[in-house]
């Protein structure tokens, strides 16, 4: 499924964003406050922007019927007031879709597994940790069964072989996954392309190959540095120096 | 869960005929049941038992009814406001619906306003300007992104301090000191007014009201998750906010009319409730109104025994029962409020 961004502005954070993933992985880089995150909410409607318009398979977000049934979204809210199980939680993934008792719970104990969070069915959500939240909603995600997969930091919280599992996970569900990421050596090892956006601008697109330079990390980032291979799998990976450019 | 409810159902049955029976005059059980048997059933009542049968029959049983009714309304109610506002102190009345039903009430006990509207003034009065409370405060607290959590209740709770303002100005400028006692007395919950009259738009409010809500128990877990999470689940979640802000005000202000501003029950029944359960909606709400119906029925029982022939205001006992019983859940069970 394909989410195409075309000229969405929201007023003073991001202007005139242009971006598409389509039955890839698509990361957005950028340095805190580029806009990473109010891009996706115009994405999973928490937010309208004022410009531009957001399509999932060329039909805007906002008027799609049933758009939960396709497009799933990990967000940063955390507000959560009353003590729901992990199971609970992990079950609400199957509102958007007609009622099926029998295989809502064959999906939810799946999406439990999937994110290896079965053992904290029975749990209640608050008393998780931050990372074991993280999987919860991870979880709940998946249940949704989603086409299109929104993850806002999804490793936030997490520890690095979970950080590792999550990513490997959203890629091997095979849909459209648009994530943010602080982490610019997880984005070059999972994402097939990154967009990098830097005061609510695209400043750079493409493989992580052509956009994790040293310039454009410089210029965007202001630290300085150095691009080497990964030994097995020879992506790009970056060292930084401990001094910050100007 | 069925056995759950079917517990509670039996507990509701049973604290009915009790609450039939208990009073300052007491009919014995049997007594009560055998009255009750020939009322629904048509069958005749021996002329000795005449008597009991009006005390039963006329006056008990319509109030135990109403006191059911209530219980029920409310708990579901705070239920649902919880969630809409995802705040755990919130109530039935957050919305500003008591206070502004207290403007009402004192007006009509303490300037004569409605009086053509005989014994249903009191209620007419609290009525309106409860509602009208509560959609002032609605006009107030939209915004541009709809209705906020948090604006609502500032809102609720800044027009109440206003409302009550106004209903204190009326009870010391009252000419009688009795109609100001009233007024109190009204405000802190009363079924003493209650009849068969009464009952049907109460009943007919609530019911409906609590089937709304009932079948909308995965919407509101979703809610209750965050408003941004609830979009992605596909909840319109500012409709779905204002339908609920409709439904919530319209059963308040009805039973608000016909019992006055009963507090406590619609705080404190949700968590006892989800203490239980825990916080899935489509449990919580099977057994609160059951919970809250049998808790108020027993409240108006101890309401009309305490100080016989006097009776005591709602409020008082729901705090007096409430209060203790819920410290006492919630220091035994790992209960948590919003991750505190």
């Amino acid at each position: 499924m394909r989410v195409e961004l075309t000229g969405v502005t929201v007023q003073n954070i991001v202007e005139d964003i242009s971006l598409h993933a389509s039955n890839e992985v698509v990361g957005i880089v950028g340095p805190n406050g580029s806009g990473k995150s109010t891009t996706l909410r115009c994405v999973y409607r928490a937010l309208k922007p004022h410009a531009g318009i957001v399509l999932l398979d060329g039909e805007s977000v906002h008027k799609r019927q049933k758009i939960a049934r396709d497009l799933a979204a990990l967000t940063q809210e955390s507000q959560v007031e009353f003590d729901f199980t992990v199971a609970e939680v992990v079950e609400m993934g199957r509102l958007p879709h007609d009622r099926d008792p029998e295989a809502d719970r064959r999906i939810v104990a799946d999406a439990l597994a999937t994110v290896d969070v079965s053992h904290l069915a029975g749990r209640g959500f608050l008393s998780l940790s931050g990372g074991e939240r993280q999987r919860v909603l991870i979880a709940r995600a998946v249940a949704q069964e989603p086409r299109v997969l929104v993850l806002d930091e999804p490793t936030n919280h997490l520890d690095i072989r979970h950080q590792l599992d999550v990513l490997a996970l959203a890629r091997g569900l095979g849909v459209t996954v648009l994530t943010v990421l602080h982490d610019l050596n997880l984005a070059a090892s999972y994402c097939d392309r990154l967009y990098v956006l830097e005061e609510g601008r695209v400043v750079a697109h493409g493989t992580p190959e052509e956009v994790l330079v040293p310039e454009l990390i410089a210029k965007v980032f202001h630290v300085t540095a150095h691009v080497v291979r990964h030994p097995t799998t020879g992506v790009p990976q970056l060292l930084f120096d401990q001094e910050v450019t100007p | 869960m069925i056995g759950k409810i079917s517990a509670l159902v039996g507990v509701l049955a049973v604290s009915i005929v009790a609450g039939v029976a208990l009073g300052p005059v007491s009919v014995p059980f049997d007594v009560t049941l055998e009255l009750l048997w020939a009322a629904l059933t048509g069958g005749t009542v021996p002329a000795d038992l005449a008597g009991q049968y009006h005390i039963v029959w006329d006056i008990r049983l319509p109030r135990v009814l109403l006191a059911a009714v209530v219980g029920a309304g409310l708990s579901t109610v705070g239920v649902a406001i919880q969630a809409m506002v995802r705040n755990a102190l919130a109530d039935p009345y957050v919305l500003g619906i008591s206070s502004g039903a207290s403007v009402g009430a004192t007006a009509v006990a303490t300037l004569g306003v409605l009086s053509g509207l005989g014994v249903y003034a009191l209620s007419a009065g609290a009525f309106l300007t409860g509602l009208g409370a509560t959609a002032l405060v609605y006009i107030t607290a939209r915004s541009s992104r709809g209705l906020t959590p948090l604006r609502l209740v500032l809102t609720g709770t800044a027009l109440a301090y206003g409302f009550s303002a106004v209903a204190m100005l009326l009870v010391f400028q009252a000419p009688r000191g009795e109609a100001a006692r009233a007024a109190m007395f009204w405000l802190l919950g009363s079924l003493g007014g209650a009849n068969w009259q009464s009952l049907p738009v109460a009943t007919a409010v609530t019911a409906a009201g609590v089937v709304y809500l009932t079948t909308r128990a995965r919407q509101l877990n979703a809610l209750a998750m965050g408003d941004e999470t609830a979009t992605t689940l596909g909840i319109e979640v500012n409709r779905f906010r204002t339908h609920l802000f409709v439904v919530t005000a319209a059963i308040t202000g009805v039973l608000v009319a016909v019992s006055g501003a009963v507090g406590f029950v619609g705080l404190m029944l949700p968590h006892l409730t989800r203490m239980v359960v825990g916080a899935d909606h489509r449990k919580v709400l099977a057994l609160a109104p059951l919970a809250g119906a049998s808790f108020l029925v027993w409240v108006d029982v101890a309401a009309r025994m305490l100080a016989a022939p006097e009776e005591l205001p709602l409020g008082v006992i729901t705090a007096a029962l409430g209060v203790p019983c819920f410290i006492f859940l919630m220091r035994r069970r790992a209960y948590v409020f919003g991750g505190r």
